[in-house]
């Protein structure tokens, strides 16, 4: 067995020939590996993230002077609306997906997540709705409700006449054909850290971006139905002529807010775990120190996650639930500061007396600590009922939302970025352009966000596309338009960067950072099978206590092989014996029928939106035929024979 | 353990004598995790028929229409049908598999029976003047248990492909098969057990409560 520093020119020579080696569009579009599909949700979720900044762009050029008329008070509804789903559901949560997928399986020792094939079904139902989605904006417009859609503004009708757009029944659809692809990603995120997991890595031992990965999933379980049930019953309404949300009707319009939240905020600690996960790689690895008070993080990951169902109803502080609820939700909301403010002490501490790199990584992570601060202060401002009613609909609101989405959850997938990119691609992000990549992005980020805590204070409410000149607001609004050029000009520097890097960035070994964890003992990128053998977990960090205290390289484990037939399309690695005792690695083969089913959800969906029944009915006979058939297809798969570094 | 004893020195101990889940044992985990998530699906609509099943906007409300035998008929079907499934794997368990075959199809026309008897129970409330956009009661009703019933169709479904697929696994059925017919008894027990509350909610406290 080779050592590291022996291994290390040769694979700095040319990155080495991966997961990505056989090419050719309908390799991608039939793969089961969780790491082409991680890349493709990374890239599918780029796009999204791109058009959402777009429509932020000029929804900010409108509001930069008062009286302004850019864009038509209709267009920036569908704007704000957009803007909001986009960045949500199109691009934060599944950018998150995307580094699981890739980052997971190699953390835990895994050949692939449990149920792969589920997996790539997973990735085209999001992109399918997604699509779906955006396909409004050239069939009669975008949904205009906002994101949440609060009823009766959603449900059309007699109550809006002139307002109701055919743009909400795309949200109906787009959403529920994406979210129930990220439920079966929670799905199969959860059996697989569950069972997946290589020998010794017991559940103290498992990396904070795992627990983290676990808790969001478990999350993504429950707090996703309350989100499908609401969509069917939204639908109901809008198709079927049902009232479940029009009072005149008989039904109610705060159903709709109750279900959309019991959701909605556990969805909001979906996009911030996976964050708190990379947070807590990134620090340790760039101070060099174990992660400081390991098990009070995971404590304060399970609290979090308990409590995120238990403060839904801090979204509707002045709907009038009475001052007994609002003070037990404001109680909740604001105790659920506490297990947080634990975690930030402790990333504190991790790199109190640590050998610090100030690398790109380190910085979005430096930087994600101080907004994400200030993020949550706020947040235990608008916590206090008599508070919220000033402080409610207001662009108070706005700029607290933001401290968490970018300064927090961005922040932390631009820090992942530059962590992992090495890994994903065998070549580093350019340090240089991504220094100034950080720089521009904070700067333009807090002077467009901090003023609108003002903005809020002096009583501008959010979703107003215009407002009157001389009311005090003129001054603080041209400041948040300048910081979006900052910030743009940030984005476009990162882009450039990716482009740069990509072509012909310096390579990277398989371990550029000093790593700590299993996924810097592949190569990068890493090979289609992940690991040749096994590795035996022997402690928290488990490439660092090899560093410490072995001879740096994991040792293989001895376990008993599952031998039984092979099972279909599973991420469990099968390592058999093949002739002449050369080992080998037990693969599933590609199928279309993932790609199949979603095409099938789609077009299900656009006939749903055009009440051609017929052809609805059709196109969900056949996803459920394309069901079946990945139920009982047998995959023999194929055996792969790991390259020379195994032995 | 301490957190010293995690981190300070290597410790191969634990792994003495792994053995990873099979694919099967993984999968049915995955059953699990998503029988949860449905749980909470129906937690949703039953919620909703909760909040509103008393607007009944002038028309039938669950005293006036709810007719508990022919009800109890098609609950005794569907429970009768979670025993068959039962008997079915425990046939699959002394691999007689004839056995297995004749309980799976019972297993399914129980379920048929189920589903036909709900229909005709819809079309019954429709023509008694409670169509579907009657009143938001109707709504409810008419979704939560419409839902359930797609459940138990598509149990249907399942159970009959797990019979055509007796007949079309190469070389016969092995052990290694079993999990397949294990995966959908869970997903069975579970319709029948929200089937269970269901009856409870809506039917029995509907006419009685």
């Amino acid at each position: 067995m080779a050592t590291l520093s022996e291994r290390m020119p040769a694979a700095l020579e040319q990155p080495a020939a991966g997961y990505g080696s056989t090419n050719g569009l309908w390799s991608w579009l039939t793969t089961v590996d969780h790491k082409r599909i991680g890349i493709m949700y990374l890239y599918a979720s780029l796009i999204f993230f791109l058009f959402g900044g777009i429509e932020a762009f000029l929804m900010r050029l409108q509001l930069m002077r008062p009286d302004q008329h850019v864009v038509s008070f209709d267009l920036f509804n569908q704007l704000f609306t957009m803007h909001g789903l986009t960045m949500i559901f199109l691009a934060v949560m599944p950018l998150s997906i995307g580094f699981i997928n890739f980052v997971m399986p190699l953390q835990i020792g895994a050949r692939d997540v449990a149920f792969p094939r589920l997996n790539a079904v997973s990735l085209w139902l999001f992109l399918g709705g997604g699509l779906l989605l955006y396909s409004s904006w050239f069939l009669g417009g975008a949904p205009n409700a906002g994101w949440y859609n609060y009823a009766p503004i959603n449900t059309g009708g007699a109550l809006n006449p002139g307002l109701d757009s055919l743009g909400i029944d795309f949200y109906v659809i787009g959403l529920q054909i994406a979210g129930i692809g990220t439920l079966l990603s929670g799905i199969n995120f959860t059996a697989t850290i569950l069972s997946l997991r290589a020998p010794g890595m017991t559940a103290m031992r498992m990396p904070l971006f795992i627990w983290t990965t676990l808790i969001t999933s478990i999350l993504i379980i429950f707090a996703f139905p309350p989100f499908t049930a609401n969509l069917a019953l939204l639908m109901f309404d809008r198709f079927f002529g049902s009232g479940f949300f029009d009072a005149t009707k008989g039904g109610n319009a705060l159903l709709w807010q109750q279900l959309f939240w019991i959701f909605g905020h556990p969805e909001v600690y979906i996009l911030i775990m996976p964050a708190f996960g990379i947070i807590s790689e990134v620090i340790p690895t760039h101070s060099r120190k174990p992660l400081f008070g390991y098990s009070t993080m995971v404590f304060a990951i399970v609290v979090i996650a308990f409590m995120a169902f238990m403060v839904w109803s801090h979204h509707m502080f002045t709907v009038g639930m009475g001052p007994l609820v609002n003070s037990v939700f404001a109680a909740t909301s604001m105790a659920i500061a506490v297990p947080t403010g634990v975690k930030i002490f402790n990333w504190i501490a991790t790199m109190w007396g640590g050998r610090i790199r100030y690398t790109t990584a380190m910085l979005y992570a430096i930087g994600f600590l101080f907004c994400f601060v200030i993020g949550g202060m706020s947040g235990v401002m608008l916590a206090v009922p008599p508070a919220d009613y000033q402080f409610n609909d207001s662009y108070f609101l706005v700029a607290h939302i933001h401290y968490v989405l970018i300064g927090g959850s961005l922040f932390a997938l631009f820090a992942g970025t530059y962590y992992w990119f090495p890994k994903m691609t065998g070549r580093y992000l350019s340090e240089r352009i991504g220094k100034l990549n950080f720089w521009l992005v904070l700067i333009g980020f807090n002077v467009t966000f901090f003023p609108m805590h003002f903005l809020g204070v002096f009583g501008m409410p959010r979703r107003v596309a215009t407002y009157p000149a001389n009311l005090g607001l003129d001054l603080w609004n041209l400041v948040s338009t300048i910081g979006v050029f900052i910030l743009t000009a940030g984005i476009l520097v990162f882009l450039y960067n990716l482009r740069q890097s990509l072509r012909d960035g310096a390579p990277a070994g398989e371990d550029p950072w000093d790593g700590r964890t299993l996924e810097w003992t592949t190569s990068s990128p890493p090979p289609e099978y992940n690991f040749a053998e096994l590795p035996l977990v022997r402690g928290r960090d488990a490439l660092w206590v090899e560093k410490t205290h072995g001879n740096g390289r994991m040792l293989p484990a001895q376990i008993d092989a599952h031998h039984g037939e092979p099972e279909d399309g599973h991420g469990q690695a099968e390592h058999g014996q093949g002739q002449a005792g050369r080992h080998l690695v037990h693969m599933p083969s590609p199928t279309p029928l993932p790609l199949i089913i979603g095409a099938g959800a789609l077009v299900a969906g656009y006939a749903g939106i055009y009440r051609v029944w017929w052809l609805a009915i059709l196109a969900l006979a056949f996803t459920f035929y394309g069901i079946f058939r990945l139920m009982y297809d047998k995959d023999a798969g194929y055996f792969v024979e790991p390259k020379g570094d195994a032995q | 353990m301490s957190e010293a004893a995690q981190t300070a020195g290597p410790d191969a101990g634990v792994a003495g004598s792994q053995t990873l889940p099979t694919p099967a044992e993984t999968t049915k985990l995955g059953v699990w995790l998503w029988l949860a998530s449905d749980c909470a699906l129906f937690a949703s609509l039953i919620a909703t028929y909760l909040a509103l099943h008393g607007s009944t906007n002038g028309g039938p409300g669950p005293k006036d229409l709810f007719d508990l035998q022919g009800t109890l008929i098609s609950t005794f079907a569907l429970l009768i049908s979670s025993v068959t499934m039962g008997v079915a794997l425990e046939a699959l368990q002394r691999h007689d598999i004839p056995g297995l075959r004749r309980w799976l199809v019972v297993t399914a026309l129980l379920g048929l029976v189920f589903v036909v008897l709900e229909i005709n129970e819809f079309h019954h409330y429709t023509v008694s003047g409670l169509w579907y956009q009657r009143s938001v009661f109707a709504s409810s009703f008419y979704s939560l248990v419409g839902f359930h019933g797609l459940h138990v169709s598509f149990g249907v479904a399942w159970i009959l492909s797990l019979f055509i697929f007796t007949f079309r696994k190469p070389g016969g059925l092995t052990r290694a098969d079993h999990w397949r017919f294990e995966m959908a008894s869970l997903y069975w027990y579970f319709v029948d057990v929200v089937w269970v509350v269901i009856f409870t909610v809506i039917y029995l406290i509907g006419k009685v409560g």
